[in-house]
């Protein structure tokens, strides 16, 4: 099954259901963050703070950075040696308190594709909040026994001649995929590019799709 | 000790729900109060703390849980471990809230 | 501690099923893979979890794996990486 994923970019706006959720959580949630308040572990406003800041991390960053190491062999090679530094240099965003971060890049011959199967590190700095599939038991099993069949599952056929490397984030480093710059994007400017990269692309459940004729 | 329940890789599992979930108030809640706690400027507790109190959670809980429903719990396990809020403190927090009117 | 493997060095995950909180995942312990990389050196996350400081810090490696040498099978042209920290390492022939 084909799954589409184009302009994943926009964040969902938050709703407010508490589906299949218990309703002692819903009590515990408030209860502990009146408690921590009152106890001027942090503030009210620091909370609020913390959650646009989270908001404001989202897919179009990592669409940036690819973007620009495509149309730029001097920055990529800066990406990949010292990714920190060049998503911080690019997007003038502050990395020095977020985990570490390398960048793979996927070529014709080996195609990277990252999971976590210990809990949920993903590259948040960059990508925002992990999708539900990502945390789930099922991707974080299955990817490293059988990743080509779960690649199969996101519509992503690789040919045999293609290594296809699972990264277990399972340390203190996170992982971005560089994804493959599609065909028939020579010449579409760098802004047309961004729009082009998928989330799922800079995971590496996905190729980028050739932009439509 | 054996397999810890959150150790996941290679284990026999079902084909992955592609679906995308919105994000509720809630999750951002819990997610804003994890990062603040774990804020190495803050000092409280690693992320390694949460790991750990997240994955003590009884079995059930872990595969039973939504996500924030699990980092819900490890935040108060960590509060009390370090002494930021006292079980009888919570307890009467709870106690006030109880009746319940709705989330905001 | 000083790092004490170089990209290329074939090693062993120790097998161990220490209690408590660790990194390391249970389907790697007992594989052998090849260093990649020294990606820096970290605060032990065992320590960390129990909020202790973490020293010695650890010097954490990217490390690559067979498929094969993972799952005792074969899978076509698949490899598995992930960071594994130095305190879990052995030399392997």
């Amino acid at each position: 099954m084909a799954h589409e994923h184009h302009h994943d970019h926009d964040p969902h706006a938050p709703v407010n259901e508490a589906h299949g959720m218990r309703p002692d959580s819903v009590l515990l949630e408030r209860a502990l963050r009146e408690l921590l308040i009152e106890k001027n572990v942090f503030t009210a406003s620091e909370i609020q703070r913390q959650i646009e800041l989270t908001e404001s991390r989202n897919p179009e960053l990592g669409a940036r950075v690819v973007a620009r190491a495509w149309v730029d062999p001097r920055y990529k090679a800066r990406l990949l040696e010292d990714a920190k530094a060049a998503i911080e240099s690019l997007l003038g965003i502050d990395l020095n308190l977020t985990p570490d971060l390398i960048v793979v890049e996927n070529t014709p011959q080996l195609h990277h594709v990252i999971c976590c199967t210990l809990c949920s590190c993903y590259p948040r700095a960059v990508l925002g909040i992990p999708p539900a599939w990502y945390k789930s038991p099922e991707y974080r099993s299955r990817l490293v026994i059988e990743p080509r069949a779960v690649l199969a599952e996101f519509g992503t056929a690789l040919a045999d001649d293609v290594e296809v490397r699972v990264v277990d984030s399972t340390a203190d480093t996170r992982y971005m995929v560089l994804p493959r710059r599609p065909r028939h994007t020579e010449r579409m400017s760098e802004a047309e590019l961004v729009a082009l990269v998928t989330r799922d692309s800079m995971i590496g459940v996905t190729l980028v799709p050739e932009p439509q004729p | 000790m054996p397999r810890g329940v959150h150790d996941l890789g290679g284990l026999p599992a079902g084909p992955v729900d592609l679906s995308e979930h919105d994000r509720t108030f809630f999750d951002q809640r819990v997610d804003a109060m994890m990062r603040l706690l774990t804020h190495p400027q803050n000092g409280h507790y690693t992320v390694d703390a949460m790991r750990r109190a997240i994955e003590s959670l009884p079995r059930d809980d872990y595969f039973g849980l939504g996500y924030y429903e699990r980092w819900v719990r490890a935040i108060r396990q960590l509060a009390l471990e370090k002494g930021l809020i006292s079980e009888d403190e919570l307890e009467r927090k709870l106690a006030a809230i109880q009746p319940s009117e709705p989330n905001k | 501690m000083k790092p004490c493997f170089a990209p290329g060095d074939p090693v062993r995950v120790r097998f161990a099923e220490p209690p408590g909180h660790c990194r390391t995942p249970y389907y790697l312990r007992g594989k052998r893979g090849v260093i990649e990389r020294l990606i820096g050196t970290y605060p032990n996350p065992e320590q960390l979890a129990y909020h202790r400081i973490g020293v010695p810090y650890q010097p954490l490696y990217q490390v690559t794996f067979g498929f094969d040498a993972v799952w005792g099978r074969t899978e076509h042209n698949v490899t598995i990486s992930a960071a594994i920290y130095q305190h879990w390492l052995e030399q392997s022939e």
